[in-house]
């Protein structure tokens, strides 16, 4: 029944008209391919044994197969993304979970501050929950209406398209809640620790 | 139905509440009776596909069935709190699903007290939704309400916390910004001071719920427990920026 509904008189923030200068945080410049940073070689993912978890402190820990991940409720993102290397990207098209929707499945602790996004290959990056919910933040598994590829991400990546990308993990295996914001790879590494394009958060100190 | 299932609400009555903040009672052909606390997805629709989607907190009690009421405050810019307050008359219908969150929230019949509620601004939707479940089912809990707002006129529920705050109930309104003549309330942020005194009647046990910008939420959940109200017993909800 959602497929088809159009909410009566809703148009929506224009989306051709703004120019897309605007679109684009201080420092940045306009890219149309679709460049691959990573912190090291890319890991190759067997479907068969993947594994979200979701941990740290919550009532009761959950772990999704990638089956029962693909069954959880799932949306379409158009989102814009900047990554510090200075490259942004218009439009780019994403298909997974909210983070919203993960959170659903448990309670958070009273204590509960931050995720740590921990990923194959032992990479991670702290968030705030505060940039987390709210429809800020999901966990991709299609990219421009094809499976996201490994040296993108893939099977599935966390995005946080109102950060530097950098926060944007790839080869995603928990979250992990967490009590305070403890940097992360690139944070430890003399990047931002929260990393806003439009605040130009780029590196510790800025 | 399910709480994650989308569903198409009717809208069947607009109330302001003050010069920014209405009321929207939305029919649910797939109704679930609610907890005190929680929220309900709400997105609109464009004819393209582009979408919009927010949280908003339930603000009528658990007992009333088959609908429910949102109370949305318009914020600068906000996409979607915009549309809903220029555009949206009874009969249109919205895409809902919910009810959502299961950590703040409160049953007056199991949860216990006394109950501490700390509301800045339109935070005070969830409490509200609490203190209607309270009266609701005739619960003799002891509830204190600190909530602050801006100005006089932009109190949500002036009248009916007013007639809320009897048998159990005590309401403490702080106004921030300024004041009517002869006003009697707090006159400030809300700080340690003021947090000590509504909450020293019910000593450490006090559940506490917060709800607020975030910048309210942290100090007043900081300054609770600096005066040893135990950490565990106070849950918190946070409006960000981004929450629009």
């Amino acid at each position: 029944m959602a497929e088809r509904f159009v909410t009566r008189g809703f148009g929506g923030r224009p989306r051709s008209a703004v120019g897309l200068a605007a679109r684009i945080p201080p420092g940045q410049h306009l890219v149309t391919d679709f460049p691959v940073l990573s912190a090291g070689p890319t890991p190759r993912i067997d479907l068969a044994t993947w594994e979200l978890a979701l941990s740290g402190l919550v009532r009761a820990p959950v772990k999704w197969s990638w089956p029962e991940f693909l069954a959880l409720p799932a949306e379409e993102f158009t989102k814009d993304i900047s990554c510090v290397t200075t490259w942004t990207k218009l439009d780019t098209r994403w298909r997974g979970v909210s983070v919203d929707t993960l959170l659903e499945h448990v309670e958070l602790a009273p204590n509960a501050l931050g995720l740590v996004a921990e990923c194959h290959g032992g990479y991670t990056t702290n968030l705030l929950l505060s940039d987390a919910v709210n429809g800020q933040a999901f966990v991709a598994y299609e990219y421009d209406g094809k499976p996201l590829p490994p040296d993108h991400g893939g099977p599935a990546r966390l995005v946080v398209p109102h950060l530097y990308f950098w926060k944007s993990a790839k080869w995603l295996r928990a979250l992990r809640v967490v009590d305070r914001d403890r940097p992360g790879f690139w944070e430890s590494n003399g990047y931002h620790i929260r990393g806003d394009p439009w605040k130009e958060e780029r590196y510790s100190g800025d | 139905m399910n709480t994650l299932q989308w569903q198409i609400a009717t809208i069947t009555k607009i109330t302001p509440e003050t010069a920014k903040v209405k009321s929207f009672t939305l029919s649910l052909p797939g109704w679930i009776k609610h907890r005190a606390g929680q929220h309900y997805d709400l997105r609109l629709t464009a004819p393209d596909g582009y979408r919009a989607q927010r949280s908003y907190s339930i603000a009528s009690a658990p007992e009333r069935t088959g609908e429910i009421d949102l109370t949305i405050e318009r914020v600068e810019d906000g996409e979607v709190s915009t549309f809903l307050h220029q555009v949206v008359v009874p009969g249109d219908r919205v895409e809902v699903r919910g009810p959502i969150g299961g950590y703040f929230v409160w049953d007056a019949t199991t949860s216990g007290g006394p109950v501490l509620l700390v509301a800045g601004g339109s935070g005070v939707v969830p409490m509200m939704s609490m203190l209607r479940h309270r009266a609701a089912v005739g619960a003799k809990v002891p509830v204190r309400l600190l909530y602050s707002s801006r100005t006089y006129d932009d109190v949500i529920y002036r009248e009916e916390l007013a007639s809320l705050a009897t048998g159990g109930v005590e309401i403490f309104h702080t106004l921030t910004r300024s004041q009517p003549a002869g006003w009697t309330g707090y006159a400030r942020r809300i700080d340690d001071t003021m947090l000590a005194e509504v909450s020293r009647p019910f000593g450490a046990s006090a559940l506490t719920f917060i709800c607020g910008p975030t910048p309210l939420v942290e100090s007043a959940a900081t300054s609770l427990e600096r005066a040893s109200l135990r950490a565990d017993r106070i849950k918190t909800e946070r409006f960000g920026p981004t929450g629009t």
